[in-house]
């Protein structure tokens, strides 16, 4: 099909035309958070950073940040630590019941997510515990959990044996051989796992939603009950900044990873 | 380099916590919803634990329920066509471009996914909306005097979901594209195919497992939506989630709930358990790779 050009050429507009189609609308969002406009429409009036300002001034906003904030590390961390640990068995060993085990791990996606949050919404409140931080924490690792063992058993595969036998038959012992091989050659399966975690909790509303106690919201939750009144720049500011937090983060963890993965290689 | 001793525990130890939080979160919060769909909520508010048929009657019987099941499989269904159609050529581009910085548009292609679900969902607001982009510029055009009213209906939910689902579409049918053995074609062209022939006997066919899971998990996380119909659609515009919703959240008639969220369990999970039967989860997990 490359070969007949007037296919290739339609190809690649579709291409651009559905790149337009995924990013203009966010680039508008962003576009209007700098109108100095009281409105958060157009026509766009001037440039400012007043909304960006009162954005930091707002207790509501900035709460939702600390709530996404401790939400999403938390998750992150105990999700990745139980994913790694999983997913090192499913890469290093065989045992009976292995695809039975595989399709539990990523159960929790493939449950359509409103019913995940109902059932442990229900069963939890039934054993009276409360919409609490805990609640909303247990269902974000239930949830980023099928991510996290997807995203670092793919990684981990490439990593051989061969290179902790070898250290150990060069007399290091299991912890030493943990330490100063295994680690290492896994860090990047570890860094993906907690970001990838991080920002699917960060960006989660469906559980969420059902999840949170009354009076705590995360920021998705806040933009939502934000949106039902009316769209204030802030809303617009607000997607701005979590735009930037969402998409740096990955950036920074990749680059971060490339730099770790090229010195792991020049020793 | 697999260890394969049997009876070795150590993998299970590895498991234990990741089991245990399936296990407790997942599976039991699941069986016992079954039970509870069985309860009643009487009239005062308590329930009444019990074998009522009461709220699985009312699901399985009453238009209204019925009404937004299809209603929620015909939003779903053209979402996911709409995402095919739109979907195959730019992961058909990405796969075989020639551009030097190819690695910049595998990026372009993860982007979406790091944007805010809610975030992209409300900025149709800005663009669609009384005083969004497209009304600002038909006005300052002078082509419309009142704005025009596009939002809050049935085709501004599809717009939606499509922008939400795409890349789920594109990453899946770039991955099985990816994976073509380039040979293939070249054989197929040196045996006097053209250029579409070769495309449509060979690269199309095997790109089908990858346009099948895209389909597959565009249809199961779009009809399990109930955020964008509550952003962009009209009051009418319901779906089944938003059911559930309703139920668990506004009227806490959680017994009914459990029933709603059972039914859309049944569907949507079985549709999965079908594609996983006769293709294997694998497809899809690939794409983390």
């Amino acid at each position: 099909m490359k070969d007949t050009g007037l296919g290739w050429s339609t190809i690649r507009l579709a291409t651009i035309v559905v790149c337009l189609f995924m990013f203009a609308p966010v680039a508008v969002v962003m576009l209007l958070s700098f109108n100095s406009s009281q409105f958060g429409s157009f026509p766009m009036e001037g440039l400012s950073l007043r909304w960006f300002v009162e954005l930091w001034h707002n207790d509501a906003i900035v709460r939702a940040f600390q709530t996404s904030l401790v939400l999403g590390a938390l998750t992150s961390m105990i999700s990745t630590t139980i994913g790694v640990l999983a997913s090192m068995a499913m890469v290093r060993y065989d045992f009976p019941g292995k695809r039975l085990v595989s399709t539990a791990l990523v159960a929790p996606i493939l449950v359509p997510e409103v019913v995940l949050a109902v059932a442990l919404l229900l069963f939890l409140q039934f054993l009276s515990v409360p919409k609490s931080f805990p609640l909303l924490l247990a269902g974000h690792v239930i949830f980023t959990l099928p991510f996290v063992v997807l995203v670092v058993q793919a990684r981990l595969v490439g990593i051989r044996r061969e290179y902790e036998d070898a250290a150990r038959s060069l007399g290091a012992n299991p912890l030493q051989t943990f330490r100063e091989v295994t680690l290492p050659l896994m860090l990047p399966a570890v860094l993906a796992g907690m970001l990838f975690s991080f920002t699917i909790s960060f960006d989660d509303i469906t559980g969420t939603l059902f999840w949170k106690p009354g009076g705590v919201e995360t920021v998705p939750t806040q933009i939502f009950a934000m949106l039902r009144n009316s769209i204030s720049p802030e809303i617009n500011a607000l997607g701005t900044v979590m735009v930037l937090i969402t998409v740096a983060l990955p950036l920074t963890g990749a680059a971060l990873a490339r730099r770790l993965a090229a010195r792991m290689r020049g020793r | 380099m697999t260890a394969t001793a049997r009876g070795d525990r150590r993998p299970w130890v590895l498991l234990t916590p990741a089991l245990t939080a399936v296990t407790l979160l997942l599976v039991i919060p699941a069986c016992f919803i079954v039970v509870y769909s069985f309860w009643l909520r009487t009239g005062t508010g308590a329930e009444q634990a019990g074998f009522y048929l009461d709220n699985w009657r009312e699901v399985l019987t009453d238009p209204f329920y019925r009404d937004i099941l299809g209603q929620t499989l015909r939003i779903a269904g053209i979402s996911t066509l709409v995402c095919a159609l739109l979907g195959y050529m730019p992961a058909y581009f990405i796969a075989y471009t020639r551009f030097r910085h190819r690695a910049y548009l595998l990026l372009l292609l993860m982007l979406p996914f790091w944007i805010s679900y809610i975030i992209r969902t409300m900025s149709w607001i800005s663009i669609l909306g009384v005083s969004g982009a497209v009304n600002a510029l038909l006005q300052w055009l002078g082509i419309i005097d009142e704005p025009l009213q596009m939002l809050y209906n049935e085709p501004s939910v599809i717009l939606g979901l499509v922008h939400f689902l795409l890349p789920f579409m594109i990453l899946n049918i770039y991955v099985s594209l990816d994976g073509i053995d380039r040979s293939l074609t070249d054989a197929a062209k040196s045996l006097g195919c053209t250029g579409w022939q070769a495309f449509r006997e060979v690269t199309l066919p095997l790109s089908l497992p990858g346009l099948a899971a895209g389909c597959l998990l565009c249809f199961v996380l779009g009809a399990g939506t109930y955020i964008t119909p509550m952003i962009l659609g009209g009051p009418t515009d319901a779906m089944f989630a938003n059911l559930v919703y309703e139920a668990i959240i506004t009227q806490l008639n959680w017994p009914l709930g459990s029933a709603l969220s059972l039914v859309l369990l049944a569907l949507l999970g079985g549709l999965v358990a079908i594609y996983t039967r006769y293709l294997g989860i694998d497809q899809i997990a690939k794409s983390f790779r």
